[in-house]
Order: C-alpha cells, then structure tokens, then sequence
C-alpha cells in the first residue's frame, strides 16, 4: 500500500484553481520531490496535505487512512510533519526545547504532574531530553541544545525545524524548500543530512525544491506542477529530460 | 564530535541554570520576609510600611499571575482586577456566609480555594470563545470582563437565612429575608465585616505557592506546549499542539491566582468594595510585568513591590510624589529596554560571570520583541 496516496486533489480561492485535480502517489520509503516555477501551488498542495487548507475536492490518505479535511493537530498526530518555507522556529526558546516540544504527543504527563514534580516528571523529562538530544546529535545540534532556536546561523535554523519534525515520529516528512537561502556548501551537507535521515529513521519524504541540483541528485521521483496542474511526473531523470517541463522553465 | 557524556553534561548544566534562577526567586522571597519579619517584631518599622505588607504580598501574586498571560502564552489581558475582584467577592461571601461554624484557619484556607475556584472558572468561560480567535481579542474582551463585574457586583445584595441563599440586582428589601436573616453583599456597599485572616506570613506563602505553581508549568511539558503557541503558532498547530487548549490552560491558572490575590486582598480590610478593582488596577498590574520585564519573574516581583510601595514612601513630597513617580517609571523602563543599557549590563555580566556573557544581551532583546 503506498505511504501517500492523492485523488484528484483540488482548491480554488475565489474564481482561481490554485491547485486543481492533482494526483500523488508516493510509496514508503521515497524520496519524492515537488517542483515547478514559482505560483505554481506547491506551497499550497503542503497546505493542503497538512490541514492548513480544506479542500475543495479529493481524497488524501496516509498509509491508507483517510485524512481528508482533518485539523493540522490530527493530521500531525496521524504521522505527517513539515518545515516550513520561511523558518518556523520556536525562537525564544532553547534549541534543546524546540526538539522536546516536538514529542509532546509521544511522552505524556499531565499538567498536575508537571506542576507537583511528582516522581513520574523527572521520569518521562529524561526520557524525553535523552531521545531529544539523540536526535539533535543526528543534526550535530547537540552541542549548541542550550541556546535559543533564534540565535543559531540560519543553516542551522532549517536543520532544527527538520529535527523538530522528526521529534513528531512521523510516517512522512515534508519539507518546504529547505535549501532556499543555502550557499553551495551548505546544500551538499543538507542533501547528505536528507539521504541519512532517510535511511536511519526509514523516513518517506517528499519535498519542494527549487535548486535542481539538490533535486536531480537526492529525488528518486518528481511531480512537476504549472498553474496549478500536474505537468509532468516519473523518475527523475525522464521528468528533467520532459520537453514541456523544459519549456515551463526556460520558456519556448 | 561529541560523546554522550558530554550530552549529559550540556542537558544538566541546562537543568541546572533553570533551578539556579528557579530558586533565586524563591530566595528574594524568603530574604525579603526574614528582613520585613524582623522589623515588624522588633518594632522597627513604620506604621505606613506595616500596613503596605499585604498589600505589597497581593500585587507581587497579581503581577506573577498576569507574567503567565502576558510573557508566556504571549496574549495580552486588561482585567486581570476583575478576576481579583471575582475572587475577593466571593472567598468574603464564603468567609462571611460560614462565620463561626468552622475554625479560623480551615475556612480561610477554603475561602481562598473558593476564591480561586470561582476566578478560574471565570477565565473558562472568557477563555473558550476567545481563545478560538487569533489575534487581540482577548485584551478588549477582557478590558470589558473588568468592567462587567464591576458594575455587576456594584448592585448585588445577596444574604443569608435559615431558608439558605438570597440573591437580588435590586435592593436590600427584595431579598425577601426572615428577620432573623444575615445580610452579606450590600450592593455599592459591598461586604463589610469580612475576618482579618490576612497576615504577611500568609501572603508570602500565597507568594511562594505562585512562583511554584508558575515555574513549575514554565518548566514541564504543559509549559513548553504554551510557549510554542507563543513563538509560532502554525507551527505549533503542525507538531501536533492543541493551541487553544493550552492557551485556555495558561489563562485559566493565571485568572484563578489573581482570584488568590483578590482572596489575600479581601481578608485584610474590614469594607470591601469594587472601587479599588477597576481599569487603573488592572493597567497598574501589566506595568508591573512590563517594566519588570515581560516573560520575567524576578522583575514582576521586584516591580511590584518598588512600584506599590513607592508612592506610599513619597508621601513626605506632597505634590512632588506623582512627578518623581513618574520619572522613576521612565528610569526602570530605560534600564531595562534601552538598548545602551542592555549592552552595559551584559559587558558587565559578562565580567562577572566570564562565560557566555555576551550572549544574554541579545537574548533579552529578543525576549523583549517577542
């Protein structure tokens, strides 16, 4: 059974189809990428897929469940996490927190509890900061758990926003451009980090990207999307190679 | 790279930084008591200052209380007199309702529970359609919660007989009592006759209670969940937050201590009227959070207790004393915000502490714009 499965998805703000019968499949295990020019809605089918946005039309299921118009919070607790195009981070608080927030629906204790310190707190608190800085340490974040998520370098910034993700112990992981604003160095790291993560936490993960060279070296598969429809979709190197991908970029 | 030793290390040198500031709180506190304790058993104190004690106790709990609102779950509440109102109504109609029929200490321990009980039910019902909404609703909602109850309790009468509870908006005849009724809340009169069971000792320990209750939630996972929605709030809702359950959770324990305040405040003056709770008292509060610093606990408290006992001490000026109160306003809120001061004190924390002094500067800023 595929891990993401899209039906004729579709949206429409006003008399504008911003994303209009589009089509997904993505199996576990994928590294799939989502790509086509600026406005094209990839942003949007993100919104679509994390209950930011209800559809106007379509089904969305997620390892064959039903996800279709649920809340952000459910279609989270149901195994989807994302980063966000422009950073999202919880900036006044420490790195190390940022993380531990991420797994507040997988170590629970009740308020009471927190408040009373009663044994239980100091029990569940070190479970979760030992998978959190384990987690971190996969980033190389460990060292710098104490500062606030605000003061890291913004590399760093989009490398905790994916271990924040993470801490959610998702099925599957999107993320939202995270290359925009790396310099060259940068990308290469990110695109070993996304292959690892990938392959340590048996992650399916499907991205938006704008810098080909991350795309055509790291996705196995691509959907290219134009004004809201699907273009062209396939292994990636038949969809670089498609002429009418070519033309919506470079123009005819 | 590091080993997991050093993990270990880095996440108890954290834990041990939150306790350090944790406890220094609880410290100043317990300094502030043995000093003021003393002076008031070796009578070393002024008659004025000895009556500010309470007082000084109820803004310090009011402030902490509103720090929760405004610095951590990052809403802004202008009717936080009014939960204190809530809570100093109905904790003296309890009080006054039981009279005699139970020991001293056990109703005044009740009577603060009800006090809290009633406020934090309050903050529910604001809370639960407001809480929904982004944005500042919560500020106009609460500026009129403030002068609802006001005026609510302002033409209350209620009493009580051997047939039970009697309540009217009309007057002192319509509550149709036997005679041998006891009257309690007399419309503007308001509820006279309430116990004198506030001390000093009590408010501080309604003080350290507060710190524990709010440091506590800061530092657990109902308090992270709460900051979240603070700093982000979509991506808050995308790792699975339910932002409006904690913001409700945030609001409802800090009207519920302001309800304490207002029990501590109730039980120190023989006439209780809504007078002292209006829209100055709850503007007075958030000046305590701001200027303290907002998010900042140690600040709320020093704020309070400054700025409470200020303008009793600057009685001596006569027409000076709003001037200088005043100026003395403009001097903290520069020292605190002003970004050549920051700069100033973190060059010297820096010197005096030696490591990652520089740092805290730029935190604080960005505490302040948060």
């Amino acid at each position: 059974m595929a891990m993401l499965e899209v039906n004729n998805l579709s949206i429409s703000f006003g008399g504008l189809h911003a994303v209009d019968d589009f089509n997904l499949t993505i199996e576990k295990g994928e590294l799939y990428g989502l790509i086509g020019p600026n406005g094209a809605g990839k942003t949007t089918v993100f919104n679509l897929l994390t209950g930011v946005y209800k559809p106007s039309e379509g089904i969305i299921r997620l390892d064959g469940v039903d996800i279709t118009g649920k809340s952000t919070m459910d279609i989270n607790k149901a195994g989807v996490a994302r980063t966000f195009q422009n950073i999202r981070l919880f900036k006044d608080m420490p790195v190390l927190d940022n993380v531990k927030t991420g797994f507040h629906n997988h170590y629970k204790y009740s308020t009471l509890t927190g408040i009373l310190r009663l044994p239980k707190y100091r029990r569940v608190e070190n479970s979760i900061d030992e998978r959190s800085m384990e987690i971190l340490k996969v980033f190389e974040l460990d060292s710098e758990a104490d500062l606030l998520a605000g003061n890291l370098p913004y590399g760093k910034q989009r490398k905790l926003e994916i271990a924040r993700a993470l801490a959610t112990e998702p099925k599957l992981l999107l993320l939202d451009e995270p290359a925009a604003g790396m310099n060259p160095n940068e990308t290469a790291e990110l695109m070993e980090t996304i292959r690892f993560v990938r392959d340590r936490f048996d992650m399916t993960i499907l991205l938006i990207e704008h810098d080909m060279k991350l795309v055509s070296g790291i996705c196995e598969k691509l959907t290219v999307l134009n004004f809201g429809r699907m273009l062209s979709m396939g292994t990636t190197s038949d969809v670089l190679n498609d002429p009418a991908v070519i033309a919506a970029y470079l123009g005819e | 790279m590091r080993d997991m030793g050093n993990n270990t290390e880095l996440v108890k040198r954290m834990r041990r930084k939150t306790l350090r500031g944790n406890l220094l709180n609880y410290v100043i506190v317990l300094g502030a008591y043995a000093i003021l304790q003393t002076m008031v058993m070796t009578g070393n104190i002024s008659s004025l200052l000895k009556g500010l004690l309470v007082p000084l106790c109820v803004y310090v709990i009011a402030a902490l209380s509103l720090n929760l609102v405004v610095g951590i779950s990052g809403e802004l509440s202008l009717g936080h007199a009014g939960f204190m109102c809530v809570g100093a109504y109905s904790s003296a109609f309890f009080s006054n309702a039981v009279g005699t029929a139970l020991p001293d200490i056990l109703r005044f321990i009740l009577a603060i529970f009800v006090g809290a009980a009633v406020a934090g039910l309050f903050g529910i019902l604001i809370g639960i359609p407001v809480l929904r909404l982004k944005g500042d609703y919560l500020a106009i909602v609460t500026l009129a919660f403030g002068e609802i109850i006001k005026n609510l309790l302002n033409v209350l009468y209620a009493g009580i007989d051997s047939n039970g509870l009697h309540f009217s908006t009309k007057s002192a005849m319509d509550l149709g009592m036997e005679p041998t009724g006891r009257q309690i809340i007399k419309g503007a009169l308001g509820i006279s006759g309430t116990p004198k069971n506030s001390t000093f000792t009590v408010g501080i320990i309604l003080i350290l209670i507060t710190l524990m209750v709010v440091q506590n939630l800061i530092n657990s996972r109902a308090g992270r969940a709460i900051m979240s929605t603070r700093d982000n709030r979509i991506a808050a809702e995308s790792i699975g937050i339910p932002v409006t359950k904690y913001k409700l959770l945030a609001f409802s324990i800090s009207a519920s201590l302001a309800g304490c305040a207002g029990v501590l405040y109730a039980h120190n003056l023989a006439t209780l009227n809504t007078k002292k709770f209006d829209y100055n008292t709850s503007i007075l509060i958030l000046v305590f959070v701001v200027l303290g610093g907002i998010g900042n606990l140690t600040g709320s408290i020093i704020a309070a207790v400054i700025l409470t006992a200020l303008p009793e001490m600057l009685r001596f000026l006569n027409n000076y004393r709003m001037l200088i109160y005043a100026i003395v306003l403009i001097v903290i809120m520069l020292f605190n915000w002003a970004p050549a001061a920051l700069d100033m004190r973190s060059r010297l924390r820096s010197r005096i502490f030696k490591n990652r002094g520089s740092g805290n500067g730029k935190e604080e800023e960005q505490n302040g714009n948060a």
